[in-house]
C-alpha cells in the first residue's frame, strides 16, 4: 500500500533550501546570463528562462540566415532502459516503436486510456534498450504505472541532462568546426555519440540529434549536466565566424509556428491539465492522427480513439491558417460566413520565410475538415490604446507553412 | 409593545448576514446575541493583554465574495490576507512543506517521491473538477426532490444537467468522491505516507471521523472550494483575526439601521398557533416579531428553543438524529516570542502557514481509534498556525498569537462530562506535541486559553463544540441538510427559519447559509431582492 521512502533521509534535508530559488538556474545559465541585454524572462517549467536575449527579430533572423543556440534543458526528460523498453513505449505510445531503429528519433504522442492526449514528444532510442522520451509536461506516474509488467525502469533526468538546440543554416558547419567529426554523416532525427572531453576522465560523449523545432537545419545536443558549460564554449568558439547567436524563445515560438509543429498547452490542453472535459483532445483532433498506429497491437487509448473514429466522435480539428493582410491573427476567433463562431487561434504570426500570415487554429468539425471555404478571423488589433477590428478571410492550408530543402538535404550544406 | 419584523437568535457570521441582507431590504430587524460580543465562532477577544486570539475559526476562504461586497465589509474594516504555505513535520526531523509557487511546491514534493511530485497535477486537477461542480451550488437553495413546484422541479433539473454535462469517467468520480474515505481517495494519486497525510488533514477537520471513514473525502473539498480574491482554494488570514469578519458584518448591520443586543440569551421561541411570534430571554423578556431566524444549530434550535409539542414527531427524530458530533477543541495561545523549529529554516515561508505535525494518514486514524473510545486523541492532530507572522494587529511586535486547532476531543470523556483535570491534559497533549519539535516551546507561553467541546458549546451555542453545525458527509448535505424536507431554510413552525452552518451548504465561515435564508425569507414576503448580487459565474 505505501512505499518507503525513495530518498535517503540526508540528501531530502539537503535540498530543503530550493525554496529560496523559486526559479532556477539551467546549467547554462551563467552563460545566458552574461549574453542577457533584455533581461526578458519567462518561467519554463520552474526555470528562468529567456524570451529574448538582445532582440527577438533579429534573433529570428538568426535562426533563418546563421545559426542559433537555444537552451532547452528545462523540457521534461525520462531515461526508460531495459530489456522490455521497446515493448513498454509500443504499449505506451502512439507510433510503432518497433520501427524506431537505434539510433533514431522519432516525434510522438501519448494518451490515456479515453484516448485523450496527455503530451506529445519526441523519443530517442539511444541503443535498442535505452531511450529518451522528451516532452513538454512531467508524467513519472503515468509512466511508471503503465510499467507494470515490464522489465524496464524509468527515471526522470531533466536535471542531470543539459540540452541545447543548434538551428540554422550554418548548424552543421558550427559542429564540424567544433571538431564533431562524423556529423556530416547524421541524416534527419539520426543521432550519435561523439566525445566531449572536458572532464578530467576525459571520456564523456555528446549525443547529437539531426532534430529541431524550427524547420530549419539543426541539430540538439545533449550532454551530462556538469559538461553543459564546456559543451557551450566549445560551440560558441566554434561558431564565431559562422554567426552563431544566443536566442530566446519568442524567436524560436515564430520559426517552430512556420514549421506548423505545435506547443502543448498552447495549442491544445493536455488531458492531465484539461479541467473542462471539452477541452480534452484526441490525436485526430489536434493533427496527430498520422501517429496512430493500429497495426501494431494494443495501445494505451487505441479502444477509445478507434470508437471515436467509427461513432463520429471527434469534435475537433487542428489546421494551418493562410490570412489576409499582415496583422498576426494571436487567438482571434474564427468564425464560418463572418458570423458563426467555429473556432479559435491559438498561434499567429507573420512568417518571414513564406511572406504570409500564418495561424494554426482548432475548429469545430466540419469545420476546417469539410467545410473549408468562407472561413474568417475577427482580428482586434490594439493601436494606440483602440482596438482596430479587422474581418479577415482565411484559408485553410497544409503546414508546414514553408518546406527548407536544407532542413533535410545530404550532406547538410557546409557554410 | 414593538414588534420587529424579523428577530435573528444568535450573531455569528451567518446570523449577521442574514439580518444584514433582511435589514437591508427595508425589514426592521434585531439580532439577539447571548454573549456581551457578537461573533458566534467567528471572533477576536483580547483575552490576555495586547493579545489578540482568533480563539474559534482561525483562517479565511470560504467566505463569499458577494457577500462581502453585498455588505460593504471592506468598507467595514474587513480585509483578508492570503498567507503562504506550510508545512507537515516528519518525525526523522525533516519537513514536507507546500509552497504556493507551483515548482517550489513539486521540487518540495519531489525531495520525498519524485512520482508524487508529477502526480500533484492530475490530483489537483481531479479536485478543481469537483470544486467546479459545487461552487455553482453553493448559493443556491437546495431543491426539494419530494415537492413538484415548478420552482423545485426548475432547481433539480439544473443540478441534474450539471451532473450530465460530465463525462462517465466524471460522473463516476463525483459519485465516489461524495462517498469515499480521503484515504481511499489520496490511495489514487499518491504513494508517500506525509504526502497523503498533507492532504488528508483536509478530509478530517471538523469531522468526527478518520481519515479512513467513507464520507472524508467530501470534506477535502469543502475546504477547497473558497478562494482569496478570486484565488481558487487559497486561504487567508482576516486581519485582525477572524473577529474582523463579524465585527465588519454588526458594523454593516448597523449602519443599515439594524439593532444588536448583545447579553440576551433567548430561553425560547414563542410560538402561537403554529406560527412564530417572537422570543422570550431567559430572564423573562418577551420580544416580538413577525419572523424568527435562528442562526443556532438545527439540535439547538428545534431541541431546545422551540417546545417539543410544537414540531412533527418524524421531524424531532431526525433532528435527534442528525450528526453534530464534538470532534475537536482549540489551544490558543499568548507567546512572548516566535517559537523556533530547528528543523525549519529561520527565512521559510511555512512560519507564516498552516503547521501539523502528523505525519501519516495511519497516524491521524489512531487519533481517531482515540476518540471512537471516548477519549482525546494521545496523540493529537494539530492544524497549528502563527497569524502574527503576517498580522501587525493582533499583538505587538515580537509577540505572537499562536492558534492550534486540535483533533479528536470527544463531547464526553468516556461517557462522562468534561472536568477541568482533563482539559488540562487535553492541553498537555497539544502542548507536549508541539515542544518535541520546538524546545523551549512551554517557556514562551504567556496565556493560554484550552476549548474542549465543553467550552466550545458553553460559550458559542455549538451542539458539542461541532465546528460545522453537522457533519458534511452526504447523507447530511444539500437536500438531506438539516433534514429531508427542511432543507430550504424553513421549518415546520410557520415564521421560524434557520440560517446557520447546520443548512446547506454548510459549515465553515462561509456566510452562504445565512444569505440564502434570506433569500427564502424575503420571497416569502414578497420583497425585492435587487441588493443581492448573482452568485459569481463559474466558467
Amino acid at each position: 500500500m505505501t512505499r518507503q521512502l525513495n530518498i535517503n533521509p540526508s540528501a531530502r534535508t539537503l535540498a530543503q533550501s530550493h525554496f529560496r530559488t523559486l526559479r532556477l538556474g539551467t546549467p547554462f545559465q551563467p552563460r545566458i546570463d552574461a549574453l542577457a541585454k533584455t533581461n526578458d524572462w519567462y518561467n519554463w517549467a520552474g526555470y528562468r528562462a529567456p524570451h529574448s536575449l538582445w532582440d527577438e527579430e533579429l534573433e529570428y533572423f538568426a535562426i533563418r540566415n546563421q545559426a542559433a543556440l537555444f537552451d532547452i534543458s528545462p523540457m521534461t526528460k525520462y531515461r526508460i532502459e531495459g530489456p522490455d523498453a521497446e515493448a513498454f513505449l509500443n504499449r505506451v505510445t502512439l507510433r510503432d516503436v518497433t520501427k524506431l531503429k537505434a539510433r533514431r528519433v522519432h516525434y510522438t504522442a501519448w494518451c490515456d486510456d479515453e484516448g485523450f492526449v496527455l503530451d506529445d514528444g519526441t523519443l530517442f532510442r539511444l541503443s535498442p534498450t535505452r531511450f529518451r522520451l522528451c516532452s513538454q509536461e512531467r508524467h513519472l506516474p503515468w509512466l511508471l504505472d503503465s510499467a507494470k509488467g515490464f522489465d524496464v525502469t524509468v527515471e526522470e533526468e531533466t536535471e542531470a541532462v543539459a540540452g541545447l538546440a543548434l538551428q540554422g543554416p550554418t548548424a552543421f558547419a558550427v559542429l564540424r568546426e567544433a571538431g564533431f567529426a562524423g556529423v556530416e554523416n547524421l541524416k534527419v532525427f539520426d543521432l550519435a555519440d561523439f566525445p566531449h572531453d572536458s572532464s578530467p576522465q576525459g571520456n564523456s560523449q555528446v549525443t547529437i540529434s539531426r532534430t529541431g523545432f524550427t524547420g530549419d537545419l539543426g541539430y540538439e545536443l545533449f550532454v551530462p549536466s556538469e559538461q553543459a558549460l564546456s559543451l557551450w564554449d566549445r560551440l560558441m568558439a566554434a561558431g564565431e565566424l559562422r554567426g552563431i547567436r544566443a536566442i530566446g524563445y519568442t524567436a524560436l515560438n515564430r520559426a517552430r509556428l512556420e514549421a506548423g509543429l505545435i506547443v502543448a498547452n498552447s495549442d491544445f490542453v493536455t488531458s492531465e491539465h484539461a479541467i473542462r472535459a471539452d477541452r480534452l483532445r484526441m490525436p485526430d483532433e489536434i493533427g496527430l492522427g498520422f501517429m496512430v498506429d493500429l497495426e501494431k497491437g494494443h495501445f494505451n487509448g487505441r479502444r477509445a480513439i478507434l470508437e471515436a473514429r467509427a461513432r463520429r466522435k471527434l469534435r475537433h480539428v487542428l489546421v494551418g491558417l493562410e490570412i489576409e493582410g499582415n496583422i498576426p491573427a494571436e487567438h482571434a476567433i474564427v468564425y464560418y460566413r463572418k458570423s458563426q463562431e467555429v473556432g479559435l487561434i491559438s498561434a499567429a504570426t507573420w512568417s518571414p520565410m513564406a511572406k504570409r500570415n500564418i495561424a494554426i487554429a482548432s475548429l469545430a468539425r466540419s469545420f476546417g475538415d469539410t467545410i473549408v471555404d468562407d472561413l474568417w478571423v475577427e482580428i482586434y488589433a490594439m493601436r494606440e490604446l483602440q482596438y482596430q477590428k479587422l474581418m479577415k478571410r482565411a484559408k485553410v492550408v497544409p503546414r508546414p507553412f514553408i518546406r527548407l530543402d536544407r532542413r533535410t538535404a545530404n550532406p547538410p550544406a557546409d557554410f | 409593545m414593538k414588534a420587529w419584523d424579523a428577530i435573528v437568535i444568535g450573531g455569528g457570521h451567518n446570523g449577521l448576514v442574514n439580518a444584514c441582507y433582511l435589514q437591508r431590504a427595508g425589514l426592521d430587524v434585531l439580532v439577539v446575541e447571548k454573549n456581551a460580543w457578537v461573533g458566534g465562532a467567528a471572533t477576536s477577544r483580547e483575552l490576555t493583554p495586547g493579545f489578540l486570539y482568533s480563539n474559534c475559526s482561525y483562517v479565511c476562504s470560504l467566505f463569499r465574495p458577494e457577500i462581502m461586497r453585498d455588505l460593504e465589509l471592506p468598507r467595514f474594516g474587513l480585509q483578508v490576507i492570503s498567507y503562504e504555505g506550510g508545512a507537515v513535520f516528519t518525525r526523522d526531523g525533516d519537513y514536507l512543506a507546500n509552497y504556493r509557487d507551483h515548482d517550489a511546491h513539486r521540487r518540495e514534493f519531489a525531495r520525498f517521491s519524485r512520482r508524487d511530485a508529477e502526480a500533484y497535477d492530475r490530483y489537483a486537477r481531479d479536485v478543481t473538477r469537483q470544486c467546479r461542480f459545487i461552487q455553482p451550488l453553493l448559493m443556491r437553495t437546495a431543491p426539494d426532490p419530494t415537492s413538484f413546484r415548478p420552482r423545485d422541479i426548475g432547481e433539480l433539473l439544473y443540478l441534474g444537467r450539471k451532473f450530465a454535462g460530465l463525462s462517465p469517467e466524471e460522473m463516476a468520480l463525483t459519485l465516489r468522491f461524495w462517498t469515499m474515505s480521503i484515504s481511499d481517495f489520496l490511495d489514487e494519486y499518491f504513494e508517500t505516507d506525509v504526502i497523503k497525510a498533507n492532504f488528508a488533514l483536509s478530509g478530517i477537520i471538523g469531522t468526527a471521523l478518520g481519515p479512513m471513514s467513507p464520507g472524508t473525502a467530501y470534506v477535502l473539498l469543502h475546504h477547497y472550494m473558497g478562494e482569496v480574491d478570486g484565488s481558487v482554494g487559497a486561504w487567508g488570514y482576516a486581519r485582525g483575526g477572524m473577529g474582523a469578519v463579524t465585527k465588519a458584518l454588526a458594523a454593516s448591520f448597523q449602519a443599515s439601521g439594524g439593532t444588536i443586543r448583545t447579553g440576551a440569551e433567548v430561553d425560547h421561541v414563542m410560538v402561537r398557533h403554529g406560527k412564530a411570534r417572537g422570543v422570550v430571554l431567559a430572564g423573562g423578556e418577551e420580544i416580538s416579531g413577525k419572523l424568527v431566524v435562528s442562526n443556532a444549530d438545527v439540535k439547538r434550535t428545534f431541541l431546545k428553543l422551540v417546545e417539543e409539542k410544537e414540531l412533527p414527531d418524524i421531524f424531532l427524530r431526525r433532528v435527534r438524529n442528525f450528526k453534530i458530533r464534538g470532534s475537536s477543541g482549540k489551544v490558543n495561545i499568548a507567546l512572548d516570542s516566535l517559537p523556533e523549529f530547528p528543523t525549519l529554516p529561520k527565512d521559510s515561508p511555512v512560519y507564516r502557514g498552516d503547521m501539523h505535525f502528523t505525519d501519516s494518514v495511519e497516524r491521524m486514524e489512531r487519533a481517531y481509534d482515540d476518540w471512537k473510545a471516548g477519549q482525546w486523541s494521545a496523540d493529537p492532530f494539530l492544524d497549528m498556525m502563527i497569524p502574527t507572522t503576517l498580522d501587525p494587529t493582533m499583538a505587538s511586535p515580537g509577540k505572537h498569537f499562536m492558534s492550534c486547532f486540535v483533533q479528536y476531543a470527544p463531547p464526553k470523556v468516556n461517557g462522562r462530562d468534561w472536568t477541568d483535570a482533563d482539559r488540562d491534559g487535553f492541553a498537555e497533549s497539544v502542548i507536549s506535541q508541539i515542544a518535541e519539535y520546538s524546545p523551549g516551546f512551554r517557556d514562551r507561553i504567556i496565556h493560554m486559553e484550552v476549548r474542549t467541546p465543553r467550552e466550545i458549546e458553553a460559550e458559542v451555542g455549538l451542539t458539542e463544540g461541532n465546528i460545522f453545525q453537522g457533519e458534511l458527509t452526504f447523507d447530511q448535505l444539500l437536500f438531506n441538510r438539516p433534514v429531508p424536507g427542511y432543507a430550504q431554510y424553513r421549518s415546520p413552525v410557520g415564521g421560524l427559519y434557520m440560517c446557520g452552518s447546520s443548512t446547506h451548504p454548510g459549515g465553515g465561515v462561509m456566510g452562504a447559509p445565512g444569505r440564502n435564508a434570506a433569500t427564502e425569507i424575503l420571497r416569502d414576503l414578497a420583497k425585492p431582492k435587487q441588493h443581492m448580487s448573482p452568485a459569481h459565474d463559474v466558467i
